[in-house]
């Protein structure tokens, strides 16, 4: 398809890109920190320590400022699906277009109006409704999450849907299926728990950096019990769900799992590799290992809980393995042309009125629409369909890497609480002040994982990105590209800088706080 | 309940929610009419704190209700969300911008260390008051003037002819500002005479709700002298814009062969046509035109009760004559029958179904937020309380 505008496409990724890996910045903080503080709020209505009300309204202050922005790059993502992605808004939108309006009538309502009592109800509503309020801002941001979630998911699997040859489009038939699918329900448990880590190891390391400086000792050391427990569990429900996801990975994208791995040629007993460098091999499309631990058998376990079951390799994937029953991408190529040229038959036939010709391409179309966006590559070179190895392999690494970390430091921070040692671990200390940049660099990888490695699918095997975005001309989009990476970075810079010089001023003052609970 | 209802009557019911959704969120919009007068009004930065935290307690829910407009259209009728935001490219890129500097400049306006300065901010929510307002006007006023778009479903399965396989198609290359300056056209002074309206109007409601929310003499009546500039401005452009609308050739919809045609007086014939809507369209003037009265005659401090229903039923009459009584809503002045219908855009019947039980939680969602703002809106606002608590803005 010489037509098509690849300036436009890969702009357009780059615009959505940019935009999510902003917005994902500040997500996992309010996730996590949501509910943190509501805890942490509990323990003040039931003991009716004033000192917890303090600690409650630092969170919060640090809760609103990241709010803020989370809430000013999220608006975008939603609305470049129409501006950006306009046929992938008619393709799916039967599907796609519900929750995202359950979202918004579910969640975001719930979160608007009860962050107004959270934050400005103190004087105004009583303990126990400003606690419930603040619930009631955790549970929201949680099914705002929910139901995005749902439908990113959906894209990397997509059920509970038909396809129909009248409106050109798909079409939800069991919303139950959507929702319940296995990749959403283990793509939600693992994002949010993904958040609720962030935010407890954000919370520890800021506690941490007062306990350095000798301020705070008391408020610090009740914030660091509070998250490292919450911390904890949720680093361990990370990994069972992170394994849960590279299991789906391997069921439903097994090029993703391929790239997630650098696996270029499929094995039984595939070997996961701990740690590795790749690069390029000469005269060759394929990369190999400068340097590689592998685990022998340890991909065949991930992916399939079988030391020696097959994983299909990349090589395989795009040309085919009859012994393992792998379709090679030039046929899917062929089926998915067929299947779109069937289509296109139906419609004439329809139009014209020649039923037994409507009804013999509709068949042909049905059989073949499996594999219908691979039509779209009809002409091309099969291995344009092979995502970014490198960024997939190392953004996977990083994240695994640093989930496992992040499991060790809850267990050693909370150890160290528990024995009331840990304002004397300076190491230790300093340790969990390093480790918040950490945090956010597994999250982006988790993403950067997820979407890059999915490629060139919008929607898995039906819809790729060249067919999925808006007919404009592209200088537009890379003016608004530049425009949002100017705002967005300058805002950034205002959070991180606000941010800073609060965490200075640090909690109210006593004083302050007695006069004003009266 | 609903899955026995048919496709044309979900249709018609997400017509509903849309315009409702819709006519919520122009009263919402209060809070950006109100951004646009915080120097006007304040002279001194107590009476400012005081505007900026009386606004700042309910622009969450303008956006969220903006957001919620746009993903309940995006399931209802994709197909406007892949051909007005896709088309409408630099439309829809510029509210969504003055949005994004809405969202951090409540939260970091008064903070130290906060990189742009606190005027800068204060610019930030003034440039989203004056041209979300402007905007969001002139982009449903294409509602009744058109735009230049086809829309082809062919085109996704044309591998051959070198076109790209995409839907929807713009065909000005402005994509979308054409409907503010396009001068060959009447359509643009429709266009633009709404988002005027809709900037006056929500300015004329923000003081009303300044009126009602902050306990200040000095403010009070300065928003009184604003409210009667404001009040003439907005009566200009919004009867400039339904004389416009009354006498203009509307987009009309032939019930048996689908197809798209011009009519004379067409959205008159269909106040006609639904004297309900007729009705609903007046009481919603009168009670508007009730509401500043009260205000400014009668010393009440609660016409933004009467104004704002007002609001909600007028805008919500223009919804109606712009969809309903075989109306395409969202026409093409390019290729008449690429306009969107309420019937050629929809979702399936099965996502209609599924999501009006989801709409059945709209009420529960309106009784929490009346109960919140009521209990929040309690005790006024006054510079005693901006100065001393501890989360101001």
């Amino acid at each position: 398809m010489e037509h098509i505008d690849f300036s436009l496409v890969d702009w357009s990724r780059a615009q959505f890109a940019l935009t999510a890996l902003y917005h994902w910045i500040f997500v996992p903080l309010t996730l996590g920190l949501s509910f943190i503080i509501a805890i942490m709020e509990t323990f003040y209505v039931k003991t009716g320590n004033p000192e917890w009300k303090r600690i409650t309204k630092y969170w919060m202050s640090i809760f609103g400022i990241n709010f803020a922005i989370g809430v000013a790059t999220g608006i975008i993502l939603e609305f470049e699906f129409g501006t950006n992605w306009s046929n992938y808004s008619w393709f799916v939108g039967d599907i796609f277009g519900a929750p995202l309006a359950i979202e918004g009538i579910m969640a975001f309502f719930m979160e608007s109006t009860f962050i107004a009592v959270m934050f400005f109800g103190w004087n105004k509503v009583s303990k126990k409704f400003h606690l419930l309020s603040s619930w009631l801002v955790a549970i929201g941001s949680n099914l705002s999450a929910l139901w995005i979630l749902v439908a990113n998911a959906w894209m990397q699997h997509p059920v509970g849907t038909t396809f129909n040859p009248d409106t050109a489009r798909n079409e939800m038939t069991d919303f139950w299926s959507v929702l319940f699918s296995p990749v959403a329900i283990n793509k939600f448990l693992h994002t949010i728990t993904s958040g609720y880590v962030l935010a407890s190891i954000f919370v520890i390391g800021l506690s941490a950096w007062y306990i350095l400086k000798k301020r705070e000792i008391l408020f610090a050391k009740r914030s660091i019990t509070i998250a490292a427990t919450f911390g904890l569990i949720a680093s361990l429900y990370l990994a069972f769900t992170g394994d849960g996801s590279a299991k789906a990975v391997a069921k439903y994208q097994p090029m993703k799992l391929a790239a997630m791995e650098g696996l270029y040629h499929g094995s039984e007993n595939a070997p996961l590799i701990a740690i590795g460098v790749l690069e390029n091999v000469e005269n060759s499309k394929e990369e190999d290992f400068v340097v590689d631990l592998p685990i022998p058998g340890g991909l065949s376990f991930l992916a399939f809980g079988d030391w020696n079951a097959y994983v299909p390799g990349i090589h395989e994937l795009v040309h085919g393995d009859s012994l393992h029953g792998i379709i090679s991408y030039k046929e899917k190529i062929n089926i998915g042309k067929k299947s779109i040229d069937a289509l296109a038959a139906y419609t004439k036939a329809k139009k014209t009125g020649n039923t037994d010709e409507a009804q013999k391409q509709l068949k042909i179309f049905k059989e073949n629409y499996k594999y219908f966006g691979f039509g779209y590559y009809f002409g091309h070179d099969p291995h344009e369909l092979i995502p970014p190895v490198k960024l997939s392999f190392y953004a996977f690494h990083i994240m695994v890497g640093l989930g496992t970390y992040f499991i060790l430091f809850f267990a050693l921070i909370l150890f160290f609480t528990v024995k009331n040692k840990i304002q004397d671990k300076k190491f230790i200390l300093r340790l969990a002040v390093w480790t918040i940049p950490l945090a956010y660099l597994a999250q982006e990888a988790g993403w950067i994982v997820a979407e890059v490695g999915r490629q060139p699918w919008v929607i898995q095997d039906l819809m790729p990105t060249i067919a999925a975005v808006s007919k404009i001309d592209s200088s537009n989009v890379i003016i608004t590209f530049f425009l949002f990476l100017a705002v967005f970075t300058a805002l950034l810079i205002a959070e991180i800088k606000i941010m800073l010089q609060q965490i200075k001023k640090g909690p109210e003052e006593k004083l302050i706080e007695n006069s004003s609970k009266k | 309940m609903f899955e026995n209802l048919s496709l044309i009557a979900l249709q018609n019911y997400w017509w509903f929610i849309i315009s409702v959704l819709g006519a919520s969120l122009v009263f919402l919009l209060f809070v950006q009419g109100g951004q646009t007068m915080i120097y006007r009004l304040g002279k001194t930065e107590t009476e400012r704190k005081m505007i900026v935290n009386s606004l700042g307690r309910k622009w969450e829910l303008t956006f969220s209700t903006l957001v919620v407009f746009g993903g309940a259209f995006f399931a209802s009728f994709p197909l406007f969300y892949s051909t007005s935001f896709g088309g409408a490219y630099w439309v829809w890129m510029i509210i969504l911008f003055v949005f994004i500097i809405q969202a951090v400049s409540y939260e970091y306006r008064t903070k130290a260390h906060n990189f742009l300065g606190k005027k800068t901010y204060e610019t930030f929510l003034f440039i989203n008051g004056f041209v979300a307002t402007i905007f969001l006007g002139a982009a449903v006023a294409t509602f009744f003037t058109g735009s230049a778009f086809s829309v082809d479903k062919m085109n996704l399965v044309d591998l051959y002819s070198g076109k790209m396989p995409i839907i929807s198609s713009w065909e000005k290359s402005t994509y979308g500002l054409e409907a503010l300056w396009d001068t060959n056209q009447m359509a643009f002074l429709t266009n633009i005479s709404l988002g005027l309206a809709v900037f006056f109007l929500s300015s004329l409601m923000a003081n009303m709700y300044f009126i009602n929310n902050i306990d200040d003499e000095t403010l009070y009546k300065r928003n009184l002298v604003c409210l009667k500039r404001n009040t003439g401005a907005f009566l200009l452009f919004f009867v400039f814009f339904v004389v416009r609308i009354l006498m203009i050739d509307g987009y009309a919809v032939n019930q048996e062969t689908h197809e798209v045609f011009l009519q004379a007086n067409k959205y008159l014939h269909n106040f006609i046509d639904m004297p309900f809507v007729l009705i609903i369209f007046l009481v919603g003037v009168l009670l508007v035109l009730f509401g500043i009265f009260k205000t400014l005659f009668k010393a009440s401090k609660n016409g933004i009760w009467y104004s704002g229903l007002g609001v909600f039923l007028t805008v919500l009459a223009l919804f109606f004559i712009a969809g309903y009584n075989n109306t395409a809503y969202y026409p093409s002045s390019f290729d008449l029958q690429s306009s969107l219908t309420i019937r050629n855009s929809s979702s399936s019947h099965y996502t209609l179904t599924a999501m009006s039980y989801v709409s059945l939680m709209v009420p529960f969602v309106i009784t929490y937020i009346w109960i919140v703002w009521k209990a929040m809106d309690k005790k006024k606002i006054t510079a005693d309380e901006v100065e001393n608590d501890s989360h101001m803005y």
